[in-house]
């Protein structure tokens, strides 16, 4: 992909300013149907999605605690996996955008929640909900675009770190949840630029240095010490629980916004964006998932990417709901819905990864100037 | 977190040591996060309650058993207790008089609850709520209580769901130690709370009781009180109505010198009357600005030098949240208002909120 400026068949090139903020209005009518019917129904859903992720952490471990007896470790380890899984993407990741804020329940409440994850809440609240979020694709601005250690868009430039990159991101994957971490403390740039002395990056150094304690803590020491003579094996699951979650969950999200057919859009761009605009690049800068309703759940509903990046307050059981009509909003304005099933997302994110350690290839068409994201006559 | 001058060791108790060791396995999570799932009533868990029983009281009026959590420090005849409740999905708190006597020998207590028109909580509570459902709970409060030494002689005066906290105290023996009449309105006789209660009572000569039925007879004039109670301006009086009674009786009895015999229980909720703007207190910070309706809490808060959490300043990532303690605010995308009174639990985006009204912030 091409940041859509310079693409030689804009894919926006059709719409007309007007028509930018129709589809704005069109997707705040959408958003309003679902705050107007949301209630007691959703409330349900989350409350039971919690329970649910609850008793099958706490009866995983305790199964662990037998570990010894191999199908109890595999039974275990099983349903920790799922129960963590379920912890970072339906639930935690979620609650941590707000979606159920509206329901006063001080225990699921953005400002209150705490995940299974070694990132504390608040600075990945930062970092994705206020940084992703609202400079979703914009080359050098929406750092999930590589998390800064990848080159994953022609026009990031190549150097020739990116070489290693496929070795790179199997390593991301492997420990996804110590790599947000020390993407949300921006840990790279601190190291880079020699700023590790600053007293804002010590406290969010100090925060994460507590949470991994807590976290290695349980799964690596308590849990196995209580399993007795199982404690090697227990802590072979937990580590595998944790292996597992990080893999999963790092497939889901290079399935949001790197595939093919996702555009990314120019810093310059977004300069005076009006709210059809943002939505616009919303739409067109995230893919979703095709599956089962039980993949939608254990990807938090993460495989309703365009709707969640359209809305991401909304309650994350109506994604789906929601789908249909945003899906016919695209078609009617001839835009490109992007989606397809795991494993060809997942390859094509993965493709993506190898194909841009190299530098561009020169045959590449260029067009002769960048277009602006709004075509003439947008204000 | 309260700071001590001397450091004194702490006595850490076997359930404190036992629950620190449980939740370095739990963590993130506390202990506690598990327990609530299967004895959310338990001791030391924040304060809730389970409802027993749903009982109809009158066509729009019920009354709640309800078997409060370990936690439950008791109250006293006409005290009230902050209830939460979820309606829709939605946390909402709302105070009711508790209408049984003290130290029930199953630990159970009563709040009666009159649907009031358009009230989304007392018609939940009076039409919908099952029993089994958990509610949350404070402990019983207010001032609207006998003294320790109760008054020989005791008017009541009451109209609507203004019987609720009298029912505790009568309900408690008051009138076995006491000369008590009560003077109390309702639109017809079968709207009467606790009619039939009532009536036995006063068949026993244990209260004198004066039924008005408004509908027929119109409102009491507070005046008539010199035929219906010639003696009313010597007697203890508590008054619990609307407010249109409440601010007559004051005036009656302060024209007769006896202001300091009249005690009365406001317990309409408080009405907010959402505007444009309004006076904006933040109140950690001390500062109090006016905003307009257009102006969003963020920048107003900005503008006048409080130190405001924010994010993306567009609505999407929830890093503005603060408590609003009370007021109104309107949500600038789609014109939504928002209330809350103290307790409510509210939390606002400042990004995309202006006031509607005088708000306090707590921030």
């Amino acid at each position: 992909m091409t940041v859509i400026q310079k693409k030689a068949d804009n894919p926006i090139a059709h719409l007309s300013a007007e028509d930018i903020e129709i589809i704005g209005k069109e997707l705040d009518a959408i958003r309003d149907r679902v705050l107007a019917d949301r209630g007691e129904r959703d409330a349900r859903y989350i409350r039971k999605v919690i329970k649910t992720q609850r008793t099958l952490e706490i009866s995983s471990r305790a199964v662990l605690l037998f570990s010894l007896f191999p199908p109890a470790w595999i039974v275990g380890t099983a349903g920790l996996t799922v129960a963590k899984i379920l912890d970072n993407m339906e639930i935690g990741h979620n609650v941590l955008h707000g979606q159920w804020d509206w329901m006063r329940d001080p225990k699921i409440h953005s400002t209150t929640w705490e995940w299974d994850h070694v990132s504390p809440a608040d600075q990945w609240k930062q970092s994705h909900n206020e940084l992703h979020h609202r400079f979703t694709n914009v080359v050098g601005k929406d750092n999930d675009l590589g998390y800064g250690i990848m080159r994953v868009d022609e026009d990031q430039p190549w150097h020739p770190m990116h070489l290693g990159q496929p070795v790179w991101n199997l390593l991301n994957a492997c420990f996804f949840e110590y790599g947000i971490a020390a993407y949300d403390m921006e840990l790279g740039d601190h190291l880079k630029q020699k700023r590790l002395k600053e007293p804002a990056f010590r406290a969010k150094a100090r925060a994460v240095g507590r949470k991994i304690r807590r976290q290695v803590l349980k799964d690596y020491v308590v849990h196995p010490l209580l399993s007795g003579p199982s404690f090697l094996s227990t802590l072979a699951a937990t580590f595998t629980a944790n292996l597992l979650r990080n893999v999963w969950s790092h497939s889901v999200i290079m399935c949001g916004h790197f595939p093919n057919g996702v555009e990314t859009f120019e810093k310059t761009s977004i300069e005076g964006e009006t709210r059809g605009e943002w939505y616009l690049r919303q739409m067109l800068g995230s893919a979703n998932i095709s599956g089962p309703r039980l993949l939608h759940l254990m990807t938090g509903n993460l495989s309703f990417q365009i709707e969640h990046h359209l809305f991401p307050d909304l309650p994350s059981n109506r994604y789906q709901e929601i789908a249909p009509q945003v899906r016919a909003l695209f078609d009617r304005y001839g835009l490109r819905y992007t989606t397809g099933p795991l494993p060809k997302q997942v390859a094509s994110a993965w493709w993506k990864v190898i194909r841009l350690s190299l530098p561009n290839r020169r045959d590449r068409r260029q067009p002769a100037a960048p277009a602006p994201l709004v075509p003439s006559g947008a204000v | 977190m309260t700071t001590t001058a001397h450091r004194r060791p702490q006595k850490v108790s076997f359930r404190d040591r036992l629950l620190r060791l449980a939740g370095t396995v739990t963590t993130p999570l506390l202990p506690d996060d598990y327990l609530d799932m299967v004895a959310p009533l338990r001791a030391g868990a924040p304060l809730r309650g389970r409802v027993v029983a749903v009982r109809p009281e009158t066509r729009d009026a019920a009354t709640l058993v309800i078997q409060p959590g370990r936690g439950w420090q008791g109250h006293l005849p006409g005290q009230y207790v902050r209830l939460g409740v979820d309606v829709d999905g939605v946390r909402q708190w709302r105070a009711y008089s508790v209408t049984s006597a003290p130290g029930a020998a199953d630990g159970r207590i009563s709040v009666t609850v009159k649907a009031i028109p358009d009230g989304k909580v007392s018609n939940h509570l009076v039409r919908r709520l099952r029993p089994g459902t958990i509610v949350q709970l404070d402990q019983a409060q207010g001032d609207f209580v006998l003294p320790a030494a109760t008054p020989e002689r005791i008017l009541f005066l009451t109209a609507g769901s203004g019987i609720t906290p009298v029912m505790g105290m009568l309900r408690s023996g008051l009138a076995d130690r006491s000369d008590v009449v009560l003077v109390h309105s309702a639109p017809t006789r079968d709207d009467v709370i606790f009619g039939a209660e009532l009536r036995a009572l006063a068949e026993r000569g244990t209260v004198r009781l004066v039924e008005r039925h408004t509908d027929t007879s119109g409102l009491l004039d507070v005046a008539e009180l010199d035929d219906l109670v010639p003696d009313h301006a010597q007697r203890h009086t508590w008054a619990c109505g609307p407010v249109g009674l409440l601010d007559a009786a004051e005036a009656h009895w302060a024209a007769r010198d006896a202001a300091e015999l009249l005690h009365t229980e406001r317990f309409r909720p408080t009405v907010i009357t959402p505007g444009e703007g309004g006076t904006v207190t933040f109140t950690g910070a001390g500062v109090t600005v006016e905003a307009d309706g257009a102006t969003t809490l963020l920048d107003a808060g900005e503008n006048a030098g409080v130190l405001m959490p924010s994010g993306c300043r567009m609505g999407i990532c929830f890093g503005c949240v603060v408590p609003l303690r009370q007021g109104a605010v309107r949500d600038l995308r789609n014109g939504d208002v928002t209330t809350a009174v103290p307790g409510d639990g509210v939390a606002i985006q400042t990004c995309v909120s202006a006031a509607a009204g005088t708000c306090d912030i707590d921030l």
